[in-house]
């Protein structure tokens, strides 16, 4: 690797480091072998952790930072006074392999800016993931990033060999879109998302592969007036309408060279943390769009507390809930419980009456879910519920959360 | 008092052997003292009787055990024990019971050993060193926390099985030269190879200034980052170096960025190459050929592309299933048994095959391998449709009056729908285009007897006269 590459890669990963994405899970177990190399395993592992808590699982990149578009909240827009670089094919392939065999990655994450035009950007990035697979048996992780205004014969090109392929929609309604980024089109974006949905779920039944890690996506949340009701909305309807596996939620950040459209101003990382786990709820927790909001005021979420708790404290005459009786669905909406601890408890309850000893050595979240629950030796007297105070009880000082 | 004497590191064996012969004995965990490495003050005085028969235990607690015997803490011999005895004496479901205090300080056990394992996995960084044959020999130091070398090196072999390594540990080390695994005995840090005999043609430096480049100083958080990396992994990881600094300046650059000027661009605007971009659709037959000829089979095999032919503004073009056999080799669509038996009845029906422009519905021949011959096989419903794109494409360039498909798949590819093609053979409106939908040639080279194929055939040649007249 010689001075240029490294300068090269310096640029092309600081252009991509606003995608938030990093994940290398949900692939089907698959190995090199003694001709290839690498294995996928399933869950994916982070590599590494940066400063800014994000992990470092795939080596994520722009195959270049030159873009004909202009999309306003993107560093890279054809308007910004960024240096600019282009890696080669055997570049990008290069450096993949390199990184693996010293274990410093779990694969690639290629996206790219535009150049020239979207069926010649989307066919680079193919050809990377083309040649990592099939000349060098490449068993390792490859996610792309599609450009969705590429022909439908590119995408699916590139399904054949990518493990999970993403679509940004970066913004939450037409109109946003309409304002801040001229050349996307949100029809285009959610008409490529239903196409590689579609390719997903045949390629299943016919046990062919194509993008076997599913699809994902991307809101930029803080660069519009979106409320947090209608970026969960349109999530709730990605998941629905078009299967996807992820929503990812990037607050907006304060970029060099910024454009004067969005004024800079510090990222709402609050904001972003509350998305997470209301988009965790919406997923695991059986909650709808319209539960989740109403525990928050004008669509949007409470940044003191999470949704959850926010839910339960406008419900409260649903508590509190009795561990040795409730069912799963109850469970799982008590503050402080996780998936996990519930099905500690449900398999627990069956040998004994829970005590709440027996809670704390089942769950790290009791203090908070205190409140809300009646165990064998214990039941909230007066209805705690109903006490006034119970929030600020609950309220722990606010401080930077963890952002996964 | 019995004591038991067990190898230092996760003597999984030892403790067996050991739990064997104590369930055995009935001897209760009250009255076995364990101890690792040196033999005790007691001596080991452990057999009560020979050894014992096999214990059988719920597939979850030898799960359990097996990791638990990896972890550091000289306890966990005792309290496996513990969970053992009580699970034989009744408690078959004991590891249910996750409440149970013995079954909760177990459960943390076991985690802290999965986690030392996830860890190792993740934070091992290998070096290149050059090889005795001018080949890369990779090499590692890691410092796991229990007694996990053994555990992770599957994961090592599977991942790379195609490279030659070593990894070093204070607690045992790992070496694969491609074929076999070799356990060796605990290595030191000076025993891993210094930077001057590295051959890492910088990947260390490039890694760095990925690892550098790639944080958001707007999003500083070094408690989430040290949640899960650490202090006492960093001595590892050569990119770590750099996180002092990037938190010191992070602060910083952030006011900068915060107060900057919104930026006015200085390059020219590239509206020429924004016009261009958008007209990116291939503009002509033999652009689009072009695509389709570098393109991978959607299900691989295929020799090459087999690519429609006739002249572009033919009034009929006609829609196969996909190549054969023979088409695949020739890469001509049409020319197997089914397009002589095409051409003999277009000849019938008084239509000529050169006017005509034939084409396939799939570009690429699926097949199954049956010793030497290649046995056809009828494309998925989602393989029809990931070829419709360039189906459709190719019939805008050739503009004819009317599109004839020909079976099922072409009809399919066509309508986008299931169609009984015995029953709604005839004309039929397709996606944009007038259609007409009849028999695959191929289905009458099936048909057994030979009056039903006479009659058959007759038909086919009689719906190519309507078809023609049609157009």
């Amino acid at each position: 690797m010689d001075d240029a590459l490294i300068e090269k890669l310096g640029i092309l990963a600081d252009a991509a480091k606003y995608d938030a994405s990093c994940a290398s899970s949900g692939a089907k177990p698959r190995r090199g072998g003694k001709e290839g190399l690498g294995s996928t395993t399933g869950a994916g592992i982070c590599h590494a952790y940066t400063p800014d808590g994000r992990c470092v699982s795939l080596l994520k990149i722009l195959l270049t930072n030159h873009c004909l578009f202009d999309c306003m909240y993107c560093i890279n827009r054809r308007s910004s006074n960024v240096r600019r670089a282009r890696f080669t094919v055997e570049e990008v392939v290069e450096l993949t392999l390199g990184f693996y065999k010293r274990n410093c990655i779990e694969g690639l994450f290629l996206s790219s800016g535009i150049i020239r035009s979207p069926d010649h950007t989307m066919e680079q990035m193919m050809l990377v993931a083309r040649t990592l697979r099939r000349d060098h048996g490449f068993a390792g992780y490859i996610h792309l990033k599609t450009i969705p205004e590429a022909s439908p014969w590119l995408i699916e090109q590139a399904g054949l060999w990518a493990d999970r392929l993403s679509i940004n929609l970066e913004l939450p309604s037409d109109h946003s879109l309409k304002a801040f980024a001229p050349e996307k089109n949100g029809g285009t974006i959610k008409a490529v998302m239903g196409q590689v949905n579609e390719r997903i779920v045949e390629a299943k039944e016919e046990r062919r592969r194509f993008s076997p890690a599913g699809q994902s996506t991307q809101l930029i949340v803080g660069a519009d007036d979106a409320t947090d009701r209608s970026v969960l909305e349109t999530s709730g309807t990605l998941y629905q309408r078009y299967g996807l596996r992820r929503v990812y939620y990037s607050a907006f950040s304060p970029i060099p060279e910024a454009s004067s459209v969005l004024p800079v101003k510090p990222p709402p990382l609050q904001r972003e943390s509350r998305l997470y786990q209301a988009d965790w709820l919406l997923r695991y927790y059986g909650f709808t769009v319209e539960e989740i909001a109403s525990g928050g005021e004008g669509g949007m979420l409470d940044l003191g507390i999470d949704p959850k708790l926010a839910w339960a404290l406008k419900n409260r005459e649903r508590f509190p809930v009795d561990v040795n009786r409730a069912d799963r669905e109850m469970l799982l909406r008590v503050p402080g419980l996780g998936a996990r601890a519930v099905d500690k408890i449900l398999s627990a309850r069956r040998h004994t009456r829970l005590r709440m000893e027996d809670l704390g050595r089942l769950s790290s979240g009791l203090r908070r879910a205190r409140p809300f629950l009646i165990a064998a030796d214990y039941h909230p007297a007066g209805g705690l519920t109903d006490r006034l105070d119970l929030r600020q009880r609950l309220v722990t000082p606010s401080s930077q959360l963890s952002l996964f | 008092m019995h004591t038991i004497t067990l190898r230092e590191g996760a003597d999984l064996d030892g403790f067996r052997q050991a739990v064997r012969r104590l369930a055995a004995a009935r001897t209760a965990p009250d009255e076995v003292l364990w101890s690792v490495g040196a033999p005790s003050l007691f001596g080991d005085d452990a057999p009560p009787s020979e050894d014992g028969a096999r214990v059988f235990l719920p597939q979850a607690v030898g799960r359990l055990i097996e990791t638990v015997v990896c972890h550091s803490d000289p306890e966990r011999y005792a309290l496996l024990y513990r969970l053992v005895w009580r699970v034989l004496n009744g408690e078959r479901a004991l590891l249910d019971q996750h409440a149970d205090p013995l079954v909760h300080l177990l459960e943390r056990l076991d985690k802290a050993v999965r986690r030392d394992i996830h860890k190792m996995h993740a934070f091992l960084r290998f070096r290149a060193l050059p090889g005795p044959d001018g080949e890369e020999r990779y090499v590692a130091w890691f410092e796991p926390d229990h007694h996990i070398v053994e555990a992770v090196a599957p994961f090592f072999v599977e991942r790379f099985e195609s490279m030659a390594w070593t990894i070093l540990t204070p607690k045992g080390s790992l070496h694969w030269d491609r074929r076999r695994l070799m356990s060796g005995p605990p290595a030191e840090r000076p025993d891993a190879p210094a930077h001057d005999r590295l051959v890492d043609d910088r990947f260390a430096e490039g890694w760095q200034r990925y690892y550098e480049s790639t944080f958001n100083p707007a999003r500083v958080n070094p408690t989430a980052m040290r949640a899960e990396m650490p202090r006492k992994y960093w001595a590892n990881m050569p990119e770590t170096a750099a996180i002092p600094a990037m938190v010191r300046s992070a602060p910083a650059r952030v006011q900068a960025m915060l107060e900057a000027e919104a930026a006015v661009p200085r390059r020219r605007m590239p509206e020429k190459a924004v016009a261009a971009m958008a007209r990116q659709a291939p503009d002509s037959l033999a652009d689009l050929n072009r695509l389709i000829q570098r393109s991978e089979p959607l299900v691989p095999g295929a020799t090459q592309a087999v690519l429609g032919e006739g002249p572009e503004g033919a009034a009929i073009a006609i829609v196969g299933e996909q190549p054969g056999d023979q088409e695949d080799r020739e890469g001509r669509p049409f020319v197997g048994p089914a397009g002589q038996l095409l051409t003999a009845a277009l000849e019938e029906a008084g239509i000529d095959r050169g006017g005509l422009y034939l084409t396939n519905a799939v570009k690429h021949f699926k097949f199954t391998q049956r010793g030497k011959r290649r046995i056809h096989q009828s494309p998925t419903a989602g393989e029809v449709k990931h070829y419709r794109w360039w189906l459709m494409t190719e019939l805008g360039f050739v503009r004819p009056r009317l599109v004839v498909a020909l079976g099922a798949t072409a009809a399919l590819a066509m309508t986008g729908r299931p169609v009984a093609v015995l029953r709604e053979r005839g004309p039929m409106a397709f996606d944009g285009w007038n259609g007409f939908v009849t028999v695959h040639p191929s289905y009458l080279l099936r048909l057994p007897g030979e009056e039903e194929r006479r009659r058959a055939q007759a038909a086919f040649v009689a719906d190519l006269r309507r078809a023609a007249a049609l157009a």
